[in-house]
This record gives C-alpha cells, structure tokens and sequence, in this order.
C-alpha cells in the first residue's frame, strides 16, 4: 500500500482483481462489474468518491475528448487538410478552414510542414473517434520555437492540482515557458540547460510510474536546476 | 502408444522426475514489468530455462487502412523466437509454427482485452523468445498478458499460460524439454486466475478423461501460483513490492 496526498491508504489493483461487492455503489473509470463485484480493469490505485469506485491507472495512454488542449505533430499534408498525431490511438485531421493561416488549396505545407509541431484544440470527436482540431482559438499557434516533451497522461492532474503549483514550480526551477497540453506534451521553450533538466526529470517520473512520487523526484532534481533561487 | 516414445526413462524410481521435481510441480518462474523504456508496457518472463520479453505499443492508428475494425481495436501478436534460443539456429523470420502460436495467442488475449474502447486502432504485442526450453508459447502468453497490464490497457483478467502432459503413463505438470519431446501428450492452456475461465486450450497427443482432468487440475493450481507471481511483478513496479 502506498499513501495518498492526504494520508489515506491506496490500494494497488491489478486487471481482474476484485475490489469489492457492489452493493448499490456506481462504478467510474477502470473498472467494471462482473456478476455481484466490481472488478478493476487497469493497474492502478482505487478511488471511491460520493459512490463512485474508480481505478486511477499508473499508466494510460491518451483518449481525445471534444475542447482539449493538444500539442500535434503534423505527419502528413494534403491538398487542404493535415494528419497530426496527437499522442493517442488516433490521428487528429485539421481542415484548411479551421487553420489560423489564409490556406490556398495545395499550400498546406506553406504553412505547416512534416514534423512540425501545432498547439491545437480538439473541436470534435465522433462515435468511431475521428479527431477534427482546430486552430482557431486565443493562443493556437505553430511551435516554431523550444521543444515539445513528453508527460505521462496519468501525471498530467498531479501537475496541474491545487492551482498548477508544481507546473509553477517546474517553470521557476527551468526558467522556460511552458505549456502542459491535455494529451501529454509539454512544450518548453528557454535555455538548452533548462529543457535537459525538464526532460531529466520527466524521465525519472515516467521510470517511477507514480505520480503521487513526482514532487519527491522534484525535490530530489530540484539541485541540479538551472535556477537555484527560492523556487 | 501415441506420440510417445515408451522406452524413454523420463521418471525415477522414486516417482520424481529427471530434474528432481515433483508430479506436481512447476519450473521456477521470475516475471519483472516494465523492462523497456521505449515500449508502452513490457515484461520479461523467466520459466524454468525459458526467458521471453514482451513489449507492447499502443494503441495506435492502425496501417494498413484495411485492417481497421469500426468497432474495436485490432490485436497484433507476433511471437518470434530467437535464432540463439535453442541449440540448433533458427533461421530468422516468420514461420509456419510463429504464426501459428501468434494467431492462438492472440486469439487468447482477445478475450480479455477491452477492445471495444479503442475502434479503429491497433495495439502491438511484440512477444520475442530469448531461450527455449519447452512451453514457449505459454511463457509468451503470460509475459504478454503483463506486459499489456503494464501499458494500461483495459482488461478483465490477466491469461496465464502453462501446460501439463503426460510421461511414462503419468500426468505431470509444466513439461520440460525431454519430457516434452519424448512424453506422450502435452495439453497447454490459458487461464483466467480470477473468474476462472479457459482462454486457449490445444492438446497433442491422447489423454484419457481422467488424465485430462487431472492435468487440468495441475494447470489451474499452477495458474494460481503464476498469478501471485505476476501481481507482485507488476506491484513492484508501481508499488515498491508493497501488497
């Protein structure tokens, strides 16, 4: 067992472990009922809320939902569309018309080339996941500058909890801009000394899995920062 | 006697096995999770003198258009085995017998993974053995099915494969090489630990009812044991080896 943010135990559970009879309670992500118990699905930690059993996985892979911020990397152009990956099971297209740039009909790669990558939003999801993005939108832009990093999906609410105060502190210690997008990715733009300990660190998290280990990672990358002030 | 060969000694007096085991009892098996830094999930499976490592990607778009189901993910096993993994070289490259145990492998997986949340994608198990022994394709199925739970893909239980067979007219759990090459049946299977179900079932070679059961038997009380084995592996990975 391992001990939750406010000091409640958490249970690890495996796929097919039995986490308990359902008698009258709901069941939420990464879990299912089978007979008379609800039975986890995914490794990870069990949540029960207002009634609600819930398996918080140690690992999972992006599912794009409708409003998302994504960081896309454009794999192909066509005539008037671009496939992006966004880091999931599926591709995102991005119509010419929801691009911020006036597209001529075969001048998408004018714009937007193989590789690069696009800060979008999702604008849609339909019932057999196709992904439509869009770029219209305050902030959307080309990333043409510093790099795009990658986040576990399961890491992404622990960085962004209690007001992002550790994405804060990742920026203090980094001195970088950066940018937490929904499916991820985390673009960094500074200093190259600053973009290497980023990624130093992120790697050390993904290596330990859990997210509820990331501040202690933090605190143990925290020396090496290329920023030693009072972050 | 069929697909034996009679005048093998594979048992000692003492009703022991040439390696010393039991009727009863299974090879040493070591699993460890999460192996490979570039891959979603993935597993290296010790069991006995076998060694395979799995390594699982995705779910991703699935190439070519074709193959894309509507409705649910496409399972893509490939088991290979090494050209090292056995005394005599394999040649390198698919064969009749790896497409085979791909194909039953990942008819097995199907039946736990939950495909339907992923329509129109692909998930990648690529299960590679180091060294054989014999049960090459029950060590794969295990190593597989940890892998994918290390990838956090949704599943309903975990498959553990292991085999019985007979020898010299006896039932015994998890063959080794020469009882496999020179025994009388080999009855390999998929178990589900928690909800008990059968997932794969071959058999080579001739089994009385009493014999099959009795070899069953043996499989799920070694079933039960592997999947101790492979919560602890995926435990210690996430958990710190705590229960």
């Amino acid at each position: 067992m391992s001990q939750g943010q406010n000091g409640a135990e958490l249970r690890l559970v495996t796929p097919g472990s039995a986490i308990g009879p359902v008698s009258g309670r709901r069941v939420g992500t990464g879990a299912l009922i089978q007979g008379d118990e609800i039975i986890a699905t995914r490794v990870g930690h069990v949540r029960e809320r207002h009634g609600t059993v819930s398996v918080d996985p140690v690992a999972s892979c992006y599912m794009p939902r409708s409003g998302d911020l994504v960081i896309g990397t454009v794999i192909e152009a066509r005539s008037n569309l671009w496939f992006l990956d966004i880091n999931g099971p599926f591709q995102a297209l991005l119509p010419m018309s929801l691009a911020p740039w006036k597209v001529e009909f075969g001048g998408t790669r004018d714009h937007a080339d193989i590789n690069d990558s696009l800060l979008m939003r999702v604008q849609e999801v339909d019932e057999v996941q196709n992904v439509v993005a869009t770029m219209k939108g305050i902030g959307l832009r080309r990333l043409a500058e510093g790099a795009v990093l990658n986040v576990d999906v399961q890491h992404i609410d622990t960085l962004r909890a209690e007001g992002a105060a550790l994405l804060k502190r990742l920026r203090d210690l980094s001195e970088c801009r950066l940018v937490l997008a929904d499916n991820g990715r985390l673009w960094a733009d500074g200093d190259a000394a600053g973009i290497d300990w980023l990624r130093a660190l992120l790697r050390a998290v993904a290596a330990a899995g859990r997210s509820d280990r990331f501040e202690a990672i933090l605190d143990a990358h925290a020396a090496n920062a290329p920023n030693q002030g009072d972050a | 006697m069929m697909g034996g060969y009679g005048d093998v000694k594979l048992l000692n007096d003492d009703g022991t096995r040439l390696d010393g085991r039991t009727v009863d009892e299974m090879r040493p098996v070591e699993i460890k999770a999460g192996i490979l830094p570039a891959a979603q999930g993935s597993a290296w499976v010790k069991h006995g003198l076998n060694v395979a490592v799995v390594a699982v990607y995705g779910p991703m778009e699935a190439h070519p258009r074709k193959i894309q189901r509507q409705d649910r993910a496409v399972l893509d096993v490939r088991y290979n085995m090494a050209p090292f993994s056995t005394s005599d070289r394999i040649r390198p490259g698919f064969n009749r017998r790896s497409r085979e145990i791909s194909k039953v492998t990942a008819e097995a997986l199907e039946s736990v993974v939950l495909l339907e949340r992923y329509p129109r994608s692909k998930i990648r198990v690529e299960i590679e053995i180091l060294a054989a022994e014999a049960g090459t394709r029950c060590v794969g199925i295990t190593a597989a099915s940890v892998a994918l739970a290390d990838a956090g893909i949704p599943m309903r239980d975990m498959v553990v494969g292991i085999a019985s067979g007979k020898i010299q007219d006896t039932v015994v759990l998890d063959l080794d090489k020469a009882e496999d090459n020179y025994g009388q049946a080999d009855l390999p299977m998929g178990i589900c630990p928690n909800t008990g179900e059968l997932v794969f079932l071959q058999m080579d070679g001739d089994l009385s009812i009493e014999e099959y059961n009795l070899a069953t038997e043996y499989n799920y009380k070694a079933a039960a044991e592997i999947h101790e084995i492979m919560v602890a592996a995926l435990k210690d990975r996430y958990d710190g080896g705590e229960a």
